[in-house]
């Protein structure tokens, strides 16, 4: 056992921080700093710098325009982001559907889409979710009927994050209503700007336009669209959840929020007047979440280098997600904490120019709906009580 | 020991619960939220007019009902139920809490006004530096013939933009945190040289960053005494914070019966998902919690004429075991209502939103604990 880097894994690093300080743009940095909503092209600008270095696709076979770097590297490289404080890449073609593509799809299929997936030229949304089947989401009722060369689909999905950009959705829908659940579902690939499809805005607690409605109404979809065999969706759905669970603890960029976490402790007094760092409550929250973030890297860690060793991710990343995401709120309330009366304000819409009185410090500004939104992560990807049955099922064998 | 109310404090209740379950309904609260002026004054003159609950707490001699902490305790936690967003915590428990207490010919006019429903105040207190320490204060009062002139920057005065009078406190004497030298102004929202910026706050109310830049008052703005007035401040926001207790009570008994009433129609694998064993726990947690909450808000409301340092001790005790509560409550209704939970159409969130600001007015559970330990665990030490 060993915990070195090797002078390899240094050289890489060093080769890739350079890289990231020169090329992410000057436009965006900070954005993520005070946590802004973040337009289409600010998600396209960072993607297609990393798609033209290669690199915007880690985890991708060589074959299909992956970097080819080991699982140590894959590790150094998101954690360069993180410390960059970069905006993240959109996960709906990298490391949803690509992977699916290129794993079940046809030759065709895979020189239709994977190009313009890596590129940005095609940008992706879930279709999964639908009213009456979140975690239940083999009970999805969207019905895809065959007619001749197509399928003709109706049905409503919900929760399709920033499906409002979105070129391209990938659905599960039902082809087999007789079947079993699992066995009648079929994954499609829609292009969104087909006639039926309506897209609409849900507002979340913070204001934000994240997630939306996606409303089918006979969509026609050519059959050659369909991802792997008909009413064989779930081996692909599923495939999918276990890929999206991968990286979904969020090491990194929770250690880069402990970061800013301190930062605002450094900068606030607490009630006596001393930095609210030096406050032994507050202190000792920090020190808590720190101890709890490092259990969790070091398990993933292990789970990296089984995964080296040529296994694939199993149930035991559901503990990742469930660790990952209650690590992701804990930080989330701290700040909120840490803001003081400055976390009550609501920015969104006010005018902060220069001649205006400021409002508190710009760190607390998006502190209380970052706070609210960040709730969604206990829910989503498999809501913490389905990844906690998940385990028990599948680890311990109850 | 009599934990019951009185007959005209159960209809004090019932007729504004009647009140708002007719005419505050979340759409219309949704809708209010979004209009310029972000309140309803029609509402507040029908609090003053139709239902008298403005006068509940003040005595007879104020022209008030007679009553006191207990019908603040029973308004709030009403207003808690609904999300009211006017100025009853402020302009009533606050200004009105400072006015009584304070008293002279000034207060008592003041007090008419309140009752009557012309009258609306807000408590400039808190500055951008002094976190939850009533006693960190930059902003100076300083003689000037008779009055004063005040200067200074106040942070986060809820509900500021809809307020015809301020309560602010300044430094007469001592040096910032110091006990001594506090103390506290009545000001007309429309004094020359005091500006506001006002905004939304996340919770859907509105505050304003106040500034006061050599604003003069006259002698009768002073409320108590010259330079002694922490006290009178430490005991107008414990009944504040009793109050908001009650509020948090109203608003967390709303998250836990939303909670059980969506777990019950919400059908997933073939069931509701209230018949799982695991949401089950947690929800039974919730209704703990929410019923526990009511105990320490009367807990901490019978003790607000207790001597001081009881009184601190129940209220902050109180505030520390709720602003858990908002937490641990809100969050659990956020999650078992799954992604419906994060959106905004639901009332759900709303609920949530406003305990979670009220986990961190007058004090955050932190400074309450701490507060707890400085005065009951003194005597050990």
């Amino acid at each position: 056992m060993n915990l070195e880097f090797s002078a390899d894994d240094i050289a890489f690093r060093d080769e890739v921080r350079a890289f990231i300080a020169e090329a992410y743009p000057a436009h965006l940095r900070g954005k993520m700093e005070e946590g802004e909503e973040l337009s289409k092209e600010d998600y396209l600008a960072w993607h297609r710098i990393l798609a033209a270095k290669g690199w915007v696709a880690p985890g991708w076979p060589v074959e299909y325009g992956g970097p080819g770097w080991t699982a140590t590297q894959r590790y150094i490289w998101s954690e360069e982001l993180a410390r960059a404080d970069t905006i993240p890449i959109l996960p709906f073609g990298i490391n949803m559907v690509g992977p699916v593509i290129y794993t079940f799809g046809t030759p065709e299929q895979k020189a239709r889409f994977l190009p313009p997936s890596l590129s940005g030229d095609i940008w992706w949304c879930q279709g999964y979710s639908e009213p009456g089947a979140g975690s239940d989401l083999a009970s999805l009722r969207t019905r895809a009927e065959r007619d001749g060369d197509f399928y003709i689909v109706n049905g409503q999905k919900t929760w399709t994050t920033l499906g409002q950009h979105a070129d391209w959705g990938f659905f599960l829908v039902r082809t087999d209503p007789a079947a079993k659940p699992q066995e009648g579902i079929s994954f499609l690939l829609i292009d969104m700007k087909t006639p039926g499809i309506t897209v609409r805005p849900i507002i979340t607690l913070g204001g934000e336009h994240e997630v939306n409605e996606v409303w089918l109404e006979n969509v026609k979809v050519p059959v050659e669209n369909r991802i792997f065999h008909e009413n064989k969706g779930w081996t692909c759905a599923k495939f999918l959840l276990a890929h999206e669970r991968t990286g979904i603890a969020g090491v990194a960029r929770s250690k880069r929020g402990i970061e800013r976490i301190k930062a605002m402790a450094r900068a606030e007094a607490g009630d006596d007047g001393q930095p609210l760092i030096r406050d032994p409550d507050f202190a000792r929250k920090i020190v808590e979440l720190e101890i709890d973030l490092k259990a969790l890297e070091f398990t993933e860690l292990r789970t990296l280098a089984s995964e080296s060793a040529g296994k694939g991710p199993g149930p035991e990343s559901s503990l990742l997600k469930i660790k990952g995401t209650e690590i992701q709120q804990r930080i989330t309330e701290l700040a909120l904490e840490a803001a003081g009366h400055y976390g009550a304000p609501y920015f969104r819409g006010i005018n902060q120019d220069g001649n205006a009185f400021p409002i508190g410090p710009d760190y607390s500004r998006r502190v209380a709906p970052t706070y609210f939104n960040m709730r969604k992560t206990s829910i989503y990807g498999g809501s913490n009580e389905i990844q906690r049955n998940i385990i028990a099922k599948m680890v311990l064998g109850l | 020991m009599d934990f019951n109310f009185t007959e005209e404090q159960s209809m004090l209740r019932d007729a504004l619960a009647r009140y708002l379950a007719d005419r505050y309904d979340f759409e219309t609260r949704r809708g209010i939220t979004r209009t310029d002026a972000g309140w309803q004054p029609a509402v507040w003159r029908a609090f003053a007019e139709e239902l008298g609950i403005l006068g509940a707490a003040f005595s007879e001699a104020h022209g008030g009902l007679g009553g006191g902490a207990v019908e603040n305790m029973i308004v709030m936690e009403e207003l808690g139920k609904a999300l009211v967003i006017e100025p009853y915590l402020e302009t009533v428990v606050v200004g009105g809490g400072f006015l009584k207490h304070a008293g002279g010919a000034a207060a008592d006019a003041l007090i008419g006004q309140i009752i009557a429903g012309t009258a609306t105040c807000a408590f400039a207190h808190a500055e951008p530096q002094g976190r939850y320490n009533l006693a960190d204060l930059k902003t100076t009062a300083t003689r000037d013939g008779a009055g004063w002139r005040l200067s200074g920057h106040k942070a986060v005065v809820t509900a500021a933009p809809w307020a015809s009078h301020l309560i602010v406190t300044a430094r007469t004497g001592g040096g910032q945190r110091e006990r001594d030298g506090v103390s506290v102004f009545l000001v007309e929202k429309g004094a020359a040289g005091l500006t506001t910026r006002d905004y939304p706050t996340v919770d859907g109310r509105r505050a304003s960053e106040v500034y006061l830049e050599n604003v003069a008052v006259g002698a009768e703005a002073l409320l108590g005494n010259e330079g002694n007035g922490l006290p009178l401040v430490e005991r107008v926001v414990d009944e504040a914070t009793a109050a908001l207790c009650a509020e948090a009570s109203g608003c967390l008994k709303k998250l836990h019966e939303g909670t059980l009433d969506y777990a019950r129609q919400r059908k997933q694998f073939g069931t509701p998902i209230a018949s799982f064993q695991v949401l089950q726990h947690r929800m039974v947690d919730m209704f703990m919690a929410a019923e526990q909450a009511v105990s320490m808000t009367y807990m901490a409301t019978l003790n607000l004429d207790a001597e001081a340092r009881e009184r601190a001790i129940a209220v902050s005790s109180a505030k520390a075991f709720i602003g858990k509560a908002c937490q641990s409550v809100g969050q659990s209704a956020i999650q078992i209502h799954g992604g419906m939970g994060m959106t905004d159409e639901l009332a759900i969130g709303h609920y949530f939103k406003r305990a979670t600001l009220i986990e961190g007015l007058y004090g955050s559970v932190a400074y309450h604990l701490r507060r707890c330990e400085a005065l009951s665990l003194a005597d050990a030490a």
